[in-house]
């Protein structure tokens, strides 16, 4: 029998492969998007950079208290004049022709959105844009439905709604904020977050191009003061935030004991538990799906391994191989599975979780490769040996960093699973259908995924338990929580 | 029962679990599972690859190089058999630095007409065998067919399982069936067909790979040709798995074929992303993975003449045989 061959093979080096970058055109300053113009901010600026390259990439006007006021009269006359009066089927119109103008820009977009946010264009062009113009497509089929959606007759807006996003999904948060929001007849102000706002300023264009009316949407960028001024504006009748928990306790304790109603979803320490008989092969896929993608900055990210203890050598030793064949590097290029870490801060503070994990007796495993000498960078990295006490096993990394803890039955898992504060979402791997329901049924978080993971679909609900937020975005539970009344 | 004989792959290792019917199942059954929604998105995140310039360059002459250059019709001939044998020589005849074809592969009655045209060539003479495609015929008449044709000169018999056996749970005819052959086979390389599209499930496939590989198979194949569908990318992806986990398991290599359906080279680059990321680098070899095809070759040189000139040439620049 032929033996394996001692001689290296030939490698099949994948040349680059770069998305061009002319598509998209970025100017060099930005002001506010307020009334259906772009104006001049009362405020300083801030620069925005490429997190691959530290090159910076424009000015962005950066909105203080009045101009947070001026957005919020404009969404406040835009909705009681127009939006509120507009019927159901006119709205739609509006966000149909949105939805197909996201499709037609799509490439714009995703170059866009990989320039500001460093992940790779196969995420943005193969998954958030796509989902981004999905959920315009969804929403706008329900706004003239809206009294046959089963949440009463007749049920009206709230009016305002203040809208804060982070910066690991810039345009699909902005999506799944905005567009509930104007299907139900709310007009919105929404801030992005102060490292991703290109894609929001480019879909403000994008609300010109389809005539929406001035002041249903106002884009106001700027940093964690802008975000409060919105959320403690006295006229803004419902609040929406989607970012970390400790911000989320903030806006929570901003908004107690006054009329506002408020969605968050917040962090997540989602635990991704594959069983002995879990279809090992996809199982390593979705470990991998789970933690890596989107460089780990993802809410609902599978960062806790629970691995049953019987197979847990096998699925490392397949984790690690797998992990060798991820492409990190330009988020332009088409091959490219890892892009960059989003700001020098993020990168900072999973580099001292890490460093924890360490300390802690932790066992890290990283893909030895190559970093770039510019921008900001980690490597695909898995702490073995993590213990439920460790840091790194309770406390939201928000990079591609993995903590593997083993199990020895369903009950174990589930009691480890659920022993965290946050519940957003799980993920279960076995080929027992009896056990993916009977985990599904005892697992506290919001989204349950069975052997597979970070499935998005905009008529599928998403939120959390505890510390991961309240409310729901997507589906039906996501316009009722812009419509009055329907969201108890 | 029949057990392995010492000139296979597996003489040793898996005694234990070909000793019998009950082991032997109870073996393929325990294998891990393949989720088959999970399967086709990796397959098809692999398929969104872009492989430009250099790389693309290296991966078309690669992929000229496996190509087992395929005519199984009731309608050939001596002459079209010596033509096709031609064109593997040399594919692009205005070219000399066109690499060669892995080999020709015909009916055993052609075989002896290809050799003749192939001479030392290099290149090899693959012949059907065992009652192809369908394989229902009783073993010593498959087993005559496979002498018949390494006595004619083939270097590579490609087998067909008997389906019908495997789908039914007959796990041990399989086996022994494919021993068999491997045993008439004497130096000539033996593949394995599986016929995917008729066990159509992934963990039948995966299963139907194990059983081939511990047989003793040298190479395990698809499909027909005959049978649609026939070679996809998630089945070929359950293969290259299972070639790679067996490798970790025994230190032994066993090559992948996948045939029919694949006709343009955008398709045959997607297959080679796959071998390099799945099972990796050292399949990447005609000793270890072959494409069944006929039409690819052309679009294969098609699209090498557009890398080195620049410029498209129309179907009438390559040759028909």
């Amino acid at each position: 029998m032929v033996k394996v061959p001692d001689t290296a093979t030939p490698f099949f080096e994948y040349a680059p492969a770069p998305e061009s970058r002319s598509i998209v055109d970025i100017k060099p300053s930005y002001g506010l998007f307020v009334d259906g113009e772009f104006v001049d901010g009362h405020g300083r600026s801030f620069k925005t950079i490429s997190p691959s390259t530290e090159e910076v990439l424009a000015e962005v006007a950066e909105a203080d208290e009045a101009d947070v006021d001026l957005a919020v009269k404009a969404a406040r006359r835009a909705y009681t004049r127009v939006w509120s009066r507009m019927p159901g089927s006119e709205r739609a119109k509006y966000l149909f022709r949105i939805a197909r103008i996201i499709q037609e820009r799509g490439r714009e977009l995703a170059v866009l959105e990989s320039i500001d946010n460093g992940k790779p264009i196969k995420e943005s062009r193969d998954v958030d844009v796509p989902t981004v113009a999905a959920h315009f497509f969804y929403y706008a089929g329900w706004a003239d439905k809206l009294d046959h959606a089963g949440l009463g007759a007749d049920p009206r807006p709230h009016g305002v709604a203040g809208q804060v996003i982070p910066w690991n999904f810039p345009l699909l948060m902005l999506a799944w904020k905005v567009a509930p929001a104007l299907a139900a007849g709310n007009t919105v102000v929404l801030k992005p977050a102060e490292t991703t706002p290109l894609t929001a300023l480019l879909f403000a264009e994008i609300c010109q191009q389809a005539d929406l009316p001035p002041g249903v949407v106002n884009i106001v960028t700027g940093a964690g003061a802008t975000g409060q001024a919105i959320v403690a504006h006295p006229d803004v009748d419902k609040v929406a935030f989607t970012g970390s928990t400790e911000v989320g306790k903030a806006i929570a304790r901003t908004v107690a004991g006054t009329r506002k109603k408020v969605t968050l979803e917040l962090g997540g320490k989602a635990a991704n538990i594959v069983f002995d008989d879990a279809p090992v092969d996809q199982a390593v896929e979705g470990i991998v799906n789970g933690i890596f993608f989107n460089q780990g900055h993802v809410c609902c990210a599978g960062s806790r391994l629970l691995v049953q203890e019987n197979v847990a050598d096998e699925v490392l030793e397949r984790l690690k191989r797998r992990m060798s064949t991820l492409r990190m590097g330009d988020p332009l290029d088409k091959n490219t599975d890892i892009g960059a870490i989003n700001s020098g801060e993020q990168l900072k503070r999973i580099r001292e979780l890490s460093e924890v994990g360490d300390a802690e007796g932790a066992e890290r495993w990283e893909v030895a490769c190559d970093l770039p000498t510019k921008g900001f960078w980690f490597p695909p990295t898995i702490f073995t040996g993590v213990s439920q006490a460790h840091r790194i096993a309770r406390e939201e990394i928000f990079g591609p960093v993995l903590s593997v803890l083993t199990f020895r039955t369903p009950h174990e898992a589930v009691e480890k699973a659920n022993n965290t504060p946050y519940g957003l979402s799980a993920g279960v791997w076995s080929d027992k259908g009896s056990r993916i329901l009977w985990m599904a049924n005892h697992l506290r978080a919001g989204v349950v995924w069975a052997n597979t993971f970070n499935k998005f679909d905009p008529t599928s609900p998403f939120g959390g338990y505890k510390e991961s937020g309240y409310g729901r975005e997507g589906g039906l539970p996501g316009l009722a929580a812009y419509l009055k009344g329907a969201d108890a | 029962m029949t057990t392995t004989s010492a000139s296979t792959a597996s003489a040793g290792v898996f005694d234990d679990i070909t000793s019998s019917e009950s082991s032997l199942r109870r073996f393929l059954h325990g294998l891990p599972g393949v989720d088959q929604v999970g399967a086709d998105a990796r397959a098809a995140a692999l398929g969104t690859r872009s492989i430009k310039t250099t790389a693309k360059a290296f991966a078309i002459d690669l992929a000229i190089r496996m190509v087992d250059l395929t005519t199984l019709e009731g309608q050939d001939t001596p002459g079209k058999v010596r033509a096709l044998a031609s064109k593997a020589m040399r594919p692009d005849p205005a070219d000399p630095t066109c690499p060669a074809a892995a080999a020709v592969c015909v009916y055993p009655d052609m075989v002896a007409t290809a050799k003749q045209t192939l001479g030392d060539s290099g290149v090899n003479v693959a012949a059907v065998a065992t009652a192809f495609p369908s394989g229902r015929a009783a073993l010593d008449i498959k087993l005559a067919d496979t002498r018949d044709a390494v006595e004619a000169g083939a270097d590579e018999i490609d087998m067909v399982i008997d389906r019908g056996a495997f789908l039914a749970g007959r796990y041990q005819q399989v086996y022994d069936e494919i021993v068999a052959v491997r045993e008439a086979c004497g130096s000539a390389h033996l593949k394995v067909i599986f016929e995917t599209g008729e066990l159509q499930t992934y963990d039948n496939v995966r299963r139907a790979s194990w059983l081939a590989m511990m047989a003793g198979g040298h190479f395990i194949k698809t499909s027909t040709g005959k049978v649609q569908p026939a070679a996809t990318l998630p089945v070929t992806m359950i293969m290259l798995e299972a070639v790679r986990d067996f490798r970790e398991m025994t230190g032994q290599m066993v090559g992948v074929k996948p045939a029919g359906g694949i006709r343009a080279s955008k398709d045959a680059i997607k297959y080679l992303v796959m071998v390099n990321e799945v099972a990796g680098a050292d399949w990447l070899d005609p000793d270890w993975f072959r494409f069944g095809a006929s039409t690819l070759l052309n679009d294969l040189l098609m699209q090498r003449t557009k890398m080195q000139t620049g410029r498209y040439s129309g179907p009438d620049y390559f040759t028909l045989d």
